[in-house]
């Protein structure tokens, strides 16, 4: 897992909960909610289909680590480097 | 004391089973066009459902679709195509003064049930259940959807009124307008109760579900061989106002509400009491002022239960006795009992009568059961009458709530 498959990993969660969205140029060092039209029940579904989907847990503390597509990444990797490793 | 302001309706918006439009619907209910699917159903394996077809997307982002309900979907539709119908001046209107009251038989089971369900997947861990279940099940979700996609700031809430529930919106919204509350109200009632599985397995255990081998003939009210109700989803929404609004605009008005009754039966919560709806029937006549000779067209609830349809064709029989110029049909043959929205859904599908003189049938009925022998009922086939210009609209539910709602058509007496 690199850090542009986790990217790729919450862009398809995204695809999914916000579905009128254009994702075709997210900037990745951009925050997520001033570029696309994402609210805190948005971010809540992230979290949720990241536990769903992908075995991962983002505590509340951490929410702010998921503002953009690279803090994603960087937060994510060992998460789901550590999940690989069991 | 000045009298009430008169209210009438300048639009309508629907879904039901067999149409998205008053057009349609009409169309198909005079052309004997029922049309109810089977389906399968969690839990319950494949039954006989009335699902609705409209295009959510044309008023509703994807998004909201994904995070709302069924029924806030069957709500924005018919608001929003009452609101076309009725020509309102809309990005003019003062949206305070605008209300939503809508019509529930229930509301929350479909999102308990697959929340349920969803958290089954994961070992009943509450930590997968979703953060969107408290929004999509508070009690006004079809009403408060509805004010977030139209931009309404005035007021919204739905009326819990179990089958009665569409006759009991358009009942509040006309008393709001009447207080002056707000000047214009969508108002009707709304049903996602096909994608709840314990409406269906209560009612089979009833012994009140429906079954058939051809679904379009599972709903048969008054029928000798009738075995129950077809579960149905769907919305009628009306725009109301007050007569000298309508007038003020130019509005086309398609009927004026003449009068209403609630009452409650206070005797058995599922068995209906023919006494209370008769008294239902009378008291909305004499609110009217009107005799029962006066109603030309008697909508009528029945479900095709065994009890129900007998015990409500006994009232209609009582209450309009001696009345030769009253017809009386049944919508839920065609479209099987759309729940919270049947009420609303039933008397929109009559209202063209006023200006087309049709009354359509009830159908699928094989043979006639001797105790639903009501004068004046149209079976299978439409009846061209000599003149339409009042409809009664009968709506019960289970608690004994009775609803009767008199409509008539404009410009007469």
């Amino acid at each position: 897992m690199t850090k542009e498959d986790i990217k790729k990993v919450v862009l398809d969660i995204i695809t999914d909960i916000a579905p009128d969205e254009d994702l075709s140029a997210v900037k990745p060092e951009v925050r997520l909610r001033d570029q696309l039209s994402l609210d805190s029940m948005d971010f809540l579904d992230i979290v949720m289909e990241l536990r769903k989907k992908h075995g991962i847990e983002v505590p509340e503390a951490d929410y702010v680590q998921l503002a953009s597509l690279d803090s994603c990444a960087d937060y994510l990797l060992p998460k789901f480097q550590a999940k690989a490793g069991k | 004391m000045s009298p009430l302001p008169r209210i009438v309706i300048t639009g309508v918006g629907l879904t039901a089973p067999n149409g998205n439009s008053l057009a349609e619907f009409r169309a198909n209910l005079l052309a004997g066009k029922a049309r109810i699917a089977e389906i399968e159903v969690r839990h319950m394996g494949r039954q006989p459902v009335g699902v609705c077809d409209f295009d959510a997307t044309r008023w509703q982002k994807r998004k909201e679709i994904r995070n709302g309900t069924r029924v806030g979907s069957i709500s924005i539709w018919c608001a929003r195509e009452a609101l076309a119908d009725s020509g309102l001046a809309w990005d003019s209107l003062d949206h305070s003064r605008v209300g939503v009251y809508l019509g529930i038989t229930e509301h929350g089971n479909v999102e308990t049930e697959n929340e349920i369900h969803n958290i089954s997947q994961f070992g009943n861990d509450t930590k997968y259940w979703t953060h969107h279940h408290n929004p999509r099940t508070v009690a006004n979700n079809p009403a408060g959807e509805v004010t977030m996609n139209m931009g309404i700031t005035g007021p919204h809430y739905t009326i819990g009124a179990a089958c009665a529930a569409g006759n009991a919106g358009l009942i509040q919204a006309a008393q709001m307008l009447q207080l002056s509350e707000v000047d214009v109200a969508f108002a009707g009632g709304v049903s996602e109760s096909i994608h709840t599985f314990g409406i269906f397995a209560g009612f089979k255990n009833q012994g009140a579900l429906a079954s058939h081998p051809d679904p379009t003939r599972a709903s048969r009210p008054f029928d000798r061989d009738r075995n129950g109700i077809v579960i149905s989803e769907g919305g009628a929404i009306y725009v109301l106002e007050r007569l000298d609004d309508a007038l003020a605009r130019g509005a086309r008005i398609l009927a004026e509400i003449a009068g209403w009754c609630i009452n409650s039966d206070a005797t058995d919560a599922v068995l209906p009491n023919p006494d209370r709806q008769a008294e239902c029937m009378r008291l909305a006549l004499r609110r009217a002022g009107m005799k029962a000779a006066d109603v030309h067209l008697v909508s009528t609830h029945a479900t095709a239960t065994a009890l129900g349809d007998v015990q409500e064709c006994k009232a209609v029989r009582e209450v309009f006795a001696g009345c030769p110029g009253t017809f009386v049909n049944n919508t839920k043959s065609f479209i099987g009992h759309c729940m919270g929205a049947a009420g609303a859904l039933e008397l929109a599908g009559n209202l063209p009568s006023f200006t087309d003189g049709w009354v359509h049938p009830t159908i699928n009925v094989g043979e006639l059961d001797p105790e639903c022998e009501v004068p004046g009922l149209v079976v299978n086939r439409p009846v061209k009458a000599p003149r339409i210009e009042a409809i009664l609209n009968n709506s019960f539910g289970m608690l004994g709530i009775n609803s009767a709602l008199i409509v008539k058509k404009y410009g007469v007496a």
